[in-house]
């Protein structure tokens, strides 16, 4: 038996991604990392700014994703979320302007703890993809 | 009757505005495809959060802790209304549709004594609305410079709203909007999104035994404000579709119009013109038989 599964990415804009022959893919969910194998139980989780890896026949893949909820059920993975890129064809000048506008923002004084900590992990995120 | 040179003018005139609506029309129909396509491909997103929030809210077991944002505050005393409309006119009845939903709504809010506040999107809600509700009016957002309905726009409503839920400054949120059929029909819809409306889904099945890490309250609180801008962004695909449909017929109905009164000109043109022959032929002939 196969160990693949199914996943949908999607933003509000359109249907992001689509693809059938997943093996695993490891999600930056906001209590921590978390992997998803075939059959993994139902779960409802959300996701902090980190890197989506999709381990697939047809390659390994990453992405950059901002924020996000995800779904799994029925070996059915969906991930929604606001702001995704592809790794591959990001490029440099947007990756700084990114990094810029997440340091800008934690060092904003008036920011909340979550906020601080969640902009903290993007400005972590996008230093270690540079 | 108007002289020859006047009718002329007249049916140049004419024939130009036909030019102008077509065109218009042709580039409704082109942006209309694009914000159809777009409204089509959003839908998933917009279905997929409502799923996952109707799963969570019935594996809430305790409606009194529950998010705010999903039970609402306990009153019903201030109302808020999001009108959604458009940026541009010559799209038909397209925001009078909107804002005559809306106009009826408040109506109804003001007999029952509720008060009332308004936040308008898109320029031309605002002009019809502030002659009536002018004080009543409290945010007018526009999005002029955005070339299409995204996502960021409709974020920022959104926490616009959520912010003054938080304050405490209303109880109900209502938002309008066109909902897109097809090219000639949009239905004006009155959607509330806060509180949640969830009884409608009754069929929904409590056997998905979900993990939920952090915990159900967690994800809510955290879900609900992002459904709130999905819900508006739902909304602003559905009017920008709306407007180019409502758009694209009123600016066909035009061009067809123009093209009649162009006929009608050009058979009273040549009607006057063909008098002014048999005129000239009499005034010849009779003065020939005079010699």
């Amino acid at each position: 038996m196969s160990n693949e599964f199914k996943i949908e990415i999607v933003n509000p804009e359109k249907s992001f991604l689509s693809k059938e022959d997943v093996n695993e893919v490891v999600v930056p969910a906001f209590e921590g990392e978390m992997g998803i194998l075939k059959d993994h139980i139902s779960i409802i989780s959300f996701l902090k700014p980190g890197i989506i890896t999709i381990q697939a026949k047809s390659g390994e893949e990453k992405y950059y994703v901002e924020d996000g909820i995800i779904e799994f059920k029925n070996n059915t993975l969906s991930i929604l979320t606001s702001y995704i890129l592809n790794l591959k064809d990001i490029e440099k000048n947007k990756l700084l302007e990114l990094l810029k506008n997440a340091e800008e923002e934690s060092s904003k004084p008036e920011i909340s703890d979550q906020l601080k900590y969640l902009a903290d992990q993007k400005v972590e995120t996008l230093k270690s993809i540079n | 009757m108007a002289s020859l040179d006047d009718l002329k003018k007249r049916i140049t005139s004419v024939k130009s505005t036909q030019k102008i609506t077509k065109a218009m029309k042709m580039v409704a129909a082109a942006k209309l495809k694009r914000a159809q396509d777009s409204a089509e491909k959003g839908r998933p997103y917009s279905e997929k959060m409502n799923n996952i929030i109707l799963n969570l809210s019935s594996g809430i077991s305790d409606k009194e802790a529950s998010p705010k944002l999903l039970s609402g505050s306990g009153k019903e005393q201030v109302h808020l209304c999001v009108v959604l409309t458009s940026d541009r006119g010559l799209c038909g009845g397209f925001n009078a549709n909107i804002i005559k939903k809306a106009k009826s709504y408040f109506a109804k809010l003001n007999k029952e004594g509720r008060e009332l506040k308004i936040i308008t999107v898109g320029s031309k809600g605002n002009d019809q609305l502030k002659r009536v509700y002018g004080n009543k009016i409290i945010e007018n957002i526009s999005f002029k410079n955005s070339k299409n309905a995204n996502y960021f726009d409709a974020e920022k409503v959104g926490k616009i709203v959520i912010e003054k839920f938080e304050k405490e400054e209303f109880d109900i949120c209502t938002i309008f909007y066109n909902q897109f059929k097809n090219v000639i029909t949009q239905i004006p819809q009155a959607q509330q999104i806060i509180p949640l409306n969830t009884k409608d889904d009754d069929q929904n099945n409590s056997e998905d035994n979900y993990e939920f890490e952090p915990d159900e309250d967690e994800i809510l609180s955290n879900l609900l404000p992002k459904n709130i801008s999905t819900q508006i962004f739902k909304a602003m695909l559905e009017n920008s579709a709306s407007e180019q449909g409502a758009r694209m017929s009123a600016m066909d109905n035009a061009t067809r119009n123009a093209g009649e009164m162009v006929d009608k000109l050009t058979i009273e043109y040549n009607r006057s013109r063909q008098a002014a022959i048999t005129k000239e032929l009499i005034e010849i002939i009779s003065g020939a038989e005079s010699l």
